[in-house]
This record gives structure tokens, sequence and C-alpha cells, in this order.
């Protein structure tokens, strides 16, 4: 009956083929209903790559750091003429920008490497396609994946000042007071701090971008 | 109440249980073995939880077609299921149900007329595997008649012994007869008559004529639409007549609580709680090989069984 040669009680085994087969019937079973009872994915997860196209600036680090190559991107120049200033600006503006999925692996070094929070990660994963042509996501179809990505996660209490916090701390207390900045903000800042989380976490990209898109200009 | 009125009531009343039950007993099965596997089952068909599934089976396999391949023997290949499924039939007529006559057919010889017409489903194997005209079907109807020939001696003699114990051969007698300590007396016969019966309804772990890792499926590899679906029918038909026989031979059949009222409960009640371990039995053991088979039947069952007719009849000469 048992292999090792060891022998236990004639019918041990039997009983406990009974018992394991009891138990598992007891138990939840693991079976994921998914079309009828949407699967509880992590926070995070990697279904499709969201664009935010006004914080793209054209710089192409995605689509040249990308290792299938499936990103393409298409782009002209314009001039931007500003009031005042003396030269007319030039500005990328974005004419086309294409995922395309049957290529894309998932790795992710797109989102990594974007400078200016433009691709995100989004938890949905529906978008199969019969044809695998649709799999080509254009930058409308990359746009209306925003609305599913998820707040970032809330800022550390206890962890330092995220960077642009504390720029725009030194900013507000003018020049030679970054040391009493540093020292100023956490006593101010930390009570409030689930209370801001929210809206901040509702909106992380729209606050951000025009912050990314001032520095630049500014610092012309 | 004239006649023909009870009869045709009583004959209603089996072909009801007849079609029910199996239905009953396979969506148990369904449900049963999924969440032994951790799995949910059928959640479809019927929209709650499936229950309909074996009704939405039923609806494809009419709708399948029916072939008969041709080198079969047609006749014998077209009768086979029949002669599968109408034995289990007429063995519920005699099972009663609950006490004061609630049994379609009280036969006197009711236990002689139950094992006889058992005997007849190793017809049914042989015919469907020689017909079939193949050699999974020849391989796997070969080895169930093995198989049923073999275990039939021990279901005999286990049946023989409570049969001796309640000094009749009429299944409501023995019913009638029994006393809870029975179930210690005549344990050893309980638990050779019910695996012998497992090995008669070709359940696993005793599917070996079926063995559709090896055979294909066996002496049903030939079968398709209502002719397979018979033979699925007489499967679970059987699993309800083996768990209505160790009930009324050996579990008390209606003896319970208030056995005069809900007596037909207790029966039933008994009756599921077999067939549930019948189901249990197939999730929790793998398929026992040919010679281990045999070994089981022949090398344990039958002395056993021996061992119990000796026993009870001991008991019965000093009592």
């Amino acid at each position: 009956m048992s292999d090792d040669g060891e022998r236990g009680m004639p019918g041990k085994g039997l009983v406990q083929g009974l018992a394991v087969t009891l138990k598992t019937m007891t138990q939840r079973s693991t079976t994921q209903q998914y079309p009828d009872v949407e699967p509880e994915l992590p926070p995070r997860s990697r279904g499709v790559i969201a664009l935010s196209e006004e914080n793209c600036t054209v710089c192409m680090l995605c689509a040249r750091e990308c290792p299938d190559w499936c990103i393409y991107i298409d782009s002209h120049k314009e001039e931007v003429v500003v009031p005042g200033a003396a030269r007319s600006r030039q500005r990328n503006v974005l004419d086309r920008f294409d995922i395309d999925f049957s290529l894309c692996m998932y790795c992710g070094i797109c989102i990594e490497v974007c400078p200016f929070d433009a691709l995100h990660w989004t938890p949905e994963f529906e978008y199969a396609e019969t044809d695998v042509l649709d799999l080509l996501h254009d930058k409308d179809r990359l746009g209306e994946w925003m609305r599913t990505v998820p707040p970032p996660p809330a800022h550390d209490v206890l962890g330092e000042p995220s960077k642009e916090e504390a720029t725009a701390a030194r900013k507000a207390a003018g020049p030679g007071a970054a040391t009493a900045a540093k020292t100023a903000r956490p006593p101010v800042r930390r009570p409030a701090a689930p209370a801001a989380a929210e809206p901040a976490a509702a909106e992380p990209v729209e606050k951000a971008a025009p912050a990314e898109k001032d520095e630049p200009e500014t610092g012309r | 109440m004239p006649v023909w009125l009870d009869l045709i009531v009583r004959v209603v009343a089996v072909v009801a249980a007849f079609l029910v039950l199996p239905l009953v007993v396979g969506q148990a099965e369904h449900k049963v073995m999924a969440h032994m596997q951790g799995r949910l089952g059928p959640m479809y068909a019927g929209a709650f939880h499936g229950w309909a599934q074996l009704v939405a089976d039923g609806v494809k396999f009419v709708q399948k077609e029916d072939v008969t391949p041709g080198e079969a023997d047609r006749r014998v290949f077209r009768l086979a299921p029949i002669v599968a499924l109408f034995p289990y039939l007429l063995v519920l007529l005699v099972i009663p149900l609950g006490p004061n006559g609630l049994v379609a057919q009280a036969l006197d010889v009711g236990l002689f007329f139950v094992l006889a017409v058992l005997g007849v489903g190793v017809l049914a194997v042989l015919m469907s595997a020689w017909a079939s005209a193949n050699k999974y079907s020849l391989l796997g109807g070969l080895r169930g008649a093995a198989q049923l020939l073999g275990y039939e001696l021990p279901l005999v003699l286990a049946a023989a012994s409570v049969a001796m114990a309640a000094g009749t051969l009429s299944l409501p007698g023995i019913v009638e007869a029994w006393r809870p300590w029975w179930l210690l007396w005549q344990a050893p016969a309980a638990i050779v008559f019910f695996i012998a019966g497992l090995a008669e309804i070709r359940r696993p772990p005793f599917d070996m004529p079926i063995a559709d890792s090896e055979l294909v499926f066996g002496y049903m590899t030939e079968y398709t639409g209502l002719r397979f679906a018979f033979f699925l029918l007489a499967e679970y038909v059987g699993i309800v007549v083996i768990a209505a026989l160790t009930t009324v031979l050996f579990l008390g059949g209606w003896h319970g609580p208030f056995a005069d009222q809900l007596g037909w409960l207790w029966t039933l009640v008994k009756i599921f709680a077999v067939s549930f371990v019948i189901i249990w039995f197939r999730v929790s053991y793998p398929r026992l090989r040919e010679d281990q088979l045999q070994r089981l039947c022949w090398l344990v069952l039958v002395p056993v069984a021996l061992g119990q007719l000796v026993l009870t009849t001991v008991v019965k000469v000093i009592m």
C-alpha cells in the first residue's frame, strides 16, 4: 500500500484520502467566476498603458527604450509667439502616438523612462480583439484609458516631503530661507495629510502637469 | 381503489422515481465532485447554480446524431442500452420506500428477484462490447464481464447473510425484521455488499471496464446521442439502486424517528447519504488495476462474506 515500506494501520491511507476530499468540499472553492464577477486585481496591476497627451513633450524616450519597438510617435514643430518675448518659441505637437499591444510585452520600461508622467499603468485588461490589427491603440484610445488610472499611493506622512512640495515650499519662503522652510514644514503639513491626500490623489496628473510644464518656462 | 387505477399509480410513481432520482444524484455528483476538487461545477444551466445541467445534457444528447458503426451488429448494438437500463427499472419496483406496504410491488422473493435482475447487467456490457466491432469496446467489455461475474459472488453472499438473519427474502420483510444492533452484526456484510455493489455498477474506483485513460470509453466507445445517454442514465440509476439496496438490506430502510409517518423520508435520506458516499469514493480513490480488482474480490471480499455467513448462522442458531 505504501511506497516507502512504512506500513501504518491498514486502510489509513484510504481514510486520509476521504478526509482530504471532505475537507476540500467544506472550504471555499477557488474558482473565479470572471465574466460574472470582476476579478479582484492587486492595486497597480499592469493591464494596459494609458497616455496623458498633454504631458507628452515628444522626447521619444519611451519609443527608444521600448525593447520591442511597439511605440510609434509622429510630431511636428509649432511656433508659439509669446507676447513680450524677443523671439517666438518652438513647441513639439504630437501627431501620432500609437502603442501596438500585439507586440507590447508589458515590461513597463516606457512608463519608467517617461520624465513627464505621460504614460501610466491602468488595471483595465478587457481590450481583446478579434483582429490583431485592432490592438494598435492610437493616442485617443490611449487617452481614454486615463480615466481608469488609479490614484497614486498616498505619500508617507512620516517620510520626507516630496520633491515638488519641497521646491514649492522653498520658493514660497523666498531666497535664503531654505533651512527654515525645511524645519517649518512638517508641523503644518502632517495633521492635514489624510484630508489633503484625497483630492491630490483624485487628480494626480492634472495637478502635476502644470507644475512640470511651468518649470522649464520659468527657467528660461 | 380499482385494480387498474392502483396499478397505474404504482407504475407512474416508479417511473417518476426512475427518472427523477438519478437526475438528482447526477446533479449532486456534479456539484459534490466539483467542490471536493475546489471547483464550483456547473453554474449556468437553469440560472441558479446550474441546477438544470443534466436537463441541458439530455437535450444535447437528443440532438446528437445517432451513429451506428458500419461493422456493428446493428440489432444487438441498438438493444444494448435498453438492456443496460431496464433491469434497474425492474429493481426499483420491489424496493420498499416506507412501512405499511409503501412499495410498488411487494414480492416474497424480492431479494432473489433483485439479485437475478441485477445480473442481467453483465449481458448489456457484453452485448455493447461485442456488437460495437471496436477493439476498445471489446477489451472494456471483457474486463467488465470478468469484473461483474467476479463481484456477483460477494454481492450475493452478503445479501444472503442478511436474508438469513431476517429469515425472509422479501425486502419489506427484511426491513421489518431489522434491528439497530444489526448495524454491528451485519457490518462486514454491509461493507462487502457496498463495495461489490460499487463494482457491479462499474463506478470508480472500479471503472476498469470504462477506463477512459486507456480504453477510450470501454464498451461505450461507439455509442452516441440518446443511446449513450441511456448508458449514462443507467449508471446514475445504478447508483440509486445500489444505494437503495444497501439502505434496505443493511441500514434499516424506513427505520428512524416517526417511522410510521416519515418512513419514506428516512429511506430517501439514507439512499442519498449512501449515494453521497459513492460519489465521495469516486473523487477520492484512483482506479484499481485489473489484477488488484480481482485480488480484492477473491481474496478479500469473498472470504469476508463467507465469514459473515458463518457468523450470521452462529448467532442465529444460538439465539
